[in-house]
Order: structure tokens, then sequence, then C-alpha cells
């Protein structure tokens, strides 16, 4: 009984782990732009499937980590820097619909540099599982969940201590208060993409020898890093962990106690509960209109 | 095989940009609808074969769930990432009601709608106290919670195979064939759009412009904006269901698809392609987004390419989308068009 509860906890931490770092990309582009990227989920895939060709050119597994999350921090700051830069002027919904544009064709592309085949790619280290407590856990797992608290905190040390974070979380708290201090805000939003990009990247990578990758895996990932952001409370990163890990738990206690057909069903219902309960997130700052 | 005709089928939209130029949005609704019901009844000529009337019906049926979408979106300033959700269960709810229940199609068609106006009722109370994209997720997760439903309830909908949907019949008549198809198609296109543009003259409608400019300032003078925005949301979800319960009855047949997430992205980029705020927009962005992926099946592995740079070429160079943008240029009156979408938003 408690193996098997183990057993789910661990699961859903692991791609809860994913999804938050799915969530942080959305919740930085956010706070630079008020945007929500429906790109971001096709850097998961350009990361894990960028990882799949440098594994197959013989590079070591960290390598082709690295050079994954480089590829997709490219392909993102060339996003911004070709389409949702030149058009920041225009209406956020504008904005999104050139982020879905940029899925579309992000998508094909991969297509046609890769293949339309799934791929797998190899652990970190063996395949052989661990017992604790009764579960099995995959050494994998415990990489998703090393790699994301690793990738948290340095994340929090940049945005606490260096002048390129410290600008983004200004213009996240008022935009034009950081533009009248002299914060170059577009600067800003090139660097968001970017770092968005690796952050997704890096998801894909760590979970692509559990749930393998392909062309499309971007839509359903994308879909549950928005959710997780969501959940969270969107522009907020703490939210954007908690939300990441609460819907992981939710889809892996949902499948095990309910039903496996049925777990986006459940986590679903009960993140609109939550917004119904709390309309801005869990940790999301509550806001007030003004006229 | 007639790729050639589809430029004119494209080539046909100029026209509707042109005179939607120049009827400003508060102008004469006659000449609009006297150049809609036109360009339906002119279309045929253009169209060779079975093929281009099966395109001219899917632009329809789009055009359906666009207007009304764009009630939601463009005047209430609501966003809705669930609509192939109300689409869904209206072709669903039709197609079971008749197939399995034995319910003359008519009357399943018209129970559909209703359900979903019901369901769309219940469900909008809650969640349009949400605002912008809390609102967006909320309608998304009930998109995917039907969707999901419709592909795991496989003993009631076929599940992922699909399932058979009866033929549609009308005081004994059997709609059947693409020609007959295109006329009733027509006119519901002709009557959605009428409703829509004479929805959005009215007092509601003002109210509704009010509301998508600030919500605080509408309830100021009076307007009970939550009210407001649940009749609209409640329209625009059963004009979703009626176009899905039609398409039900012309496919056929029935994949949980059309009620997938990816299909209530594409409704909301064919409203916001067009121009937001723009009944026209709407209608010239449905027929384009539904002719464009017709078209470039041509390229085969590119096709996906093209289509996504098109979107995005068209939104940086157009930002406030097709039909505003050019009458706009065309009025020489940038900020007199049709949109008062554009504030939105910056205030967060």
């Amino acid at each position: 009984m408690t193996g098997q509860w183990t057993q789910f906890l661990a699961g859903g931490f692991t791609t809860g782990a994913i999804y938050a770092l799915v969530a942080l990309g959305f919740s930085i582009i956010y706070n630079a732009s008020r945007v929500i990227n429906f790109a971001q989920g096709e850097f998961v895939m350009i990361g894990g499937m960028s990882a799949v060709t440098f594994v197959g050119l013989g590079a070591p597994m960290p390598v082709a980590i690295v050079g994954a999350v480089l590829v997709a921090g490219l392909v993102g700051l060339l996003l911004e820097a070709l389409a949702v830069g030149r058009a920041r002027k225009a209406d956020v919904v504008t904005l999104i619909i050139i982020t879905i544009g940029a899925s579309i064709l992000l998508r094909g592309l991969a297509q046609l540099v890769w293949d339309k085949s799934i791929h797998g790619l190899p652990p970190l280290s063996g395949n052989e599982p661990i017992a604790v407590f009764g579960a099995t856990i995959l050494p994998q797992s415990l990489w998703v969940l090393g790699v994301t608290l690793v990738t948290v905190v340095a994340l929090s040390a940049f945005f606490r201590g260096s002048r390129l974070g410290k600008a983004m979380r200004a213009t996240s708290y008022n935009r034009l208060a950081a533009e009248l201090v002299g914060i170059d805000v577009r600067k800003v939003l090139f660097f968001s993409f970017g770092l968005a990009a690796m952050l997704g990247a890096l998801g894909g990578v760590l979970i692509a020898p559990i749930a393998f990758t392909s062309w499309d895996v971007g839509i359903m990932l994308g879909l549950k890093g928005f959710a997780a952001a969501m959940l969270g409370g969107m522009g907020s990163f703490p939210g954007a962990i908690v939300g990441g890990l609460l819907l992981g738990l939710l889809e892996s206690f949902g499948a095990g106690y309910l039903s496996s057909a049925y777990k986006d069903v459940i986590a679903f219902a009960l993140l609109l509960a939550v917004l119904l309960v709390r309309p801005d997130g869990l940790l999301g700052a509550a806001r007030s209109d003004r006229v | 095989m007639g790729y050639s005709v589809q430029p004119e089928a494209i080539g046909s939209e100029p026209a509707a940009r042109r005179r939607s130029a120049a009827v400003p949005a508060l102008g004469p609704r006659r000449a609009g609808l006297t150049a809609l019901a036109l360009i339906i009844a002119l279309t045929p000529l253009l169209l060779a074969n079975d093929y281009f009337y099966n395109v001219a019906i899917l632009v329809g049926l789009n055009a359906i769930v666009c207007v009304g979408l764009n009630l939601l979106i463009g005047y209430a300033g609501q966003i809705s990432l669930g609509h192939a959700g109300f689409f869904g269960l209206g072709a669903y709810g039709a197609a079971l009601l008749a197939a399995r229940y034995g319910i003359p199609p008519l009357a399943a068609l018209v129970a559909a709608t209703a359900g979903v106006g019901l369901l769309a009722f219940v469900v909008g109370r809650p969640i349009l106290r949400l605002q912008g994209h809390y609102l967006a997720m909320a309608t998304l997760g009930l998109g995917i919670i039907v969707s999901i439903a419709i592909a795991n309830e496989e003993q009631l909908t076929g599940g992922p195979d699909g399932m058979a949907v009866p033929e549609l019949t009308v005081l004994g008549f059997e709609v059947y064939g693409e020609r007959v198809w295109y006329w009733v198609v027509g006119a519901c296109l002709f009557a959605t759009v009428w409703l829509a543009l004479n929805l959005v003259d009215s007092p509601r409608g003002r109210a509704l412009r009010a509301l998508h400019g600030s919500e605080v300032a509408a309830e100021t003078v009076g307007i009970d904006s939550t009210r407001q925005k649940l009749t609209i949301f409640v329209v625009s979800a059963m004009i979703a269901a009626f176009a899905g319960a039609l398409t039900a009855f012309y496919s056929g047949f029935l994949t949980p698809a059309k009620a997938s997430f990816m299909h209530s992205i594409e409704l909301v980029t064919m409203v916001v392609f067009g121009g937001i705020a723009s009944t026209w927009g709407a209608l010239v962005g449905a027929a384009l987004l539904t002719i464009l992926p017709q078209a470039l099946t041509v390229l085969q592995e590119y096709e996906m390419i093209v289509l996504g740079a098109v979107l995005m070429a068209t939104m940086i160079f157009l930002p406030r989308g097709i039909v505003p943008t050019l009458a706009g240029l065309l009025v020489r009156r940038p900020e007199a068009g049709a949109s008062p979408a554009a504030d939105e938003r910056r205030r967060h």
C-alpha cells in the first residue's frame, strides 16, 4: 500500500518537475510582455529532438543536453528577434497568434529536419530501477528532480544577483517604471525568450528517456506547462513550481486511483475548481481593475 | 486536378474587403448584407466540381462559428479557448440523438443546440467571473474535458474511430449532396451574420463594447456586466453548437478531432487573423484559413511551415487583422476603423 503510494508520488513529482520547467518558461515571457507563448511546447520538443541528434552523432549525454538546450535557446532568441519583437507594439492577442503561428512553423520544420517517428534517449545513468519504500524508481526520475532543483536554485540566484535578472524582475513589476529608470525593455523581452526556451528544452531532454520524444510532443507538454503556470498564478515563479508539481501529482494519483484514461479530465477539473476559488491562481497576486 | 481554381476562390475576397471598407462598423448594415448575399449567390459560378463545393461549405461552417466567437472575443472582450468543445458537443449531441435514439434529425439539431445553450448558461455563470488569461484557461479546461470525454466514451461515441451520422431530413426532404448543402449552409451563414450585425448595433451591443473598453467604467454607468457577458457567451456557444450539428449531418461522420484543443485554437486564430471585432473580419479569416490549408496540401511536407509563416507574417504586418487594417488604409482614417479591441489588456 505504501509502496503504491510512493510510486504515484515519485511519478507525480517527476512529470511535475518537467511541467514546472515548462511553466517557468511561460511565466518568464509573460512577465516581460504579458504574452502567453504558445510556442513554449515546441521548445520542449526541440530540446528532446536536438538531443537525439547529438546522441546520434556520438556525443555523450551531458554534452547532448547542453547542446540541445543551447539550440533551443537560439531558436527562442530568433523567434523574438524575427517575429514577436517586431510586432511588440501590437495587441497582446495579436502577439499570441504570432506565437501560435510560430508553433505551427516549428512543428513543420521539425518534421522536415528530423522525421515523424518516435525517438528515445538513453538515461543519464543506467536503467536499473532503485527500490525505495516498496516502490521502484528509475534513476532518470532522480536526475529529473535533481537537475530541476539545481536549475531552480540557479535561476533564483540569477533573478536576485545579476543585472539582467534584476532588470527582468523590474520589468515584470512595472514595465513603464522600468523603462523610466533606463532598463532596456526590448532586451529583457529578447533574453526572456532565450531563457524560456532553454528551460523548456531542458524539460524536453530530461523527460525523453522516460516518455520518448517526437515532432508533436510539444502540444501536450506545452498545454500542461500553461495549465501549471495558471494553477500557480501566471507570472509567479514559486507559483510555476508549485503549480507544476501539483499538476503532476494530480495526474499521477488520478490515473492510479481513479482512471488513467480520465487523468487529464481529473487534473483539469481540479484546476477549474482552484481557479473558481482563487481566480488569480494559488500564488498569483490579486489584481484590481483600474479605469 | 483543379488547384487552378483556388486562386479565383481566394481572389473573390478582395471584393468582400472593399465592400466592408465602404461600410463602417455602425453604417448601413444593408449594404454589407447585400454584398454577402451576392457573394453567396455568385460563388457557385466559381465552383467547378464537388470538391470546391465541399471547400465552400467548410468555409461557411467555420465562418458561422467564427462570427459567433467574434461576438464573444471581439465585442465582449472575453477569450474562449474551448469553443471546439461546444462545437463538438453540438455535433455529437445531434448525431447521438439522431443515430442512437431515433429522434428526427432536425429536432436533434435543435435539441443539441438548446442543450449546449443550457450548459453554457450553467457553466458560464461561475467561469465568466474570471478575467483575461484565467478565463482563457478555464474555457480551455472545459474544452479539453469535453474532448477527452468524447474520445473515451467509446460505446457511445465510437471513440477515436468516430461514428456515422444519418442524413438530415427537413419536412420529409433529405438534405443530400454538396450542391444542396451549399445553399443550406449559405442561408445559415447569412442568418448568423444578420443576427450578429443586429446584435452589435443594438443597445446590448453598445453595452458589450463599453464592457470591452473597461468593465469598471461600464458598471458605473449601470451596465450589468455579468449578465451581458453571460448572454453573449450563451449565444456564441449555441452558434458553435449549431454549426457543429450542421457539420455532423453534412459530413455524415464524426471524429473527436472536431472537439479538440487544436480546433479551438484554429477558431480563435481565424477570428484574430481576419480582424477582431469585425464581423466581416471573422468571415474573411474563416474563409482564408479554411482555403489556405486546402491549397497548401500541394506543398506536402512544407504545408505546415508555409501556413505558420503566413500566419506570423500577417500578424506582424497587419497587426489588427486583415479586414480592420485594410479598411483603415482604404478609408484613410486608421483610428476610426472598426476595432475597439486595441486598448484592452494593456491595463494589467
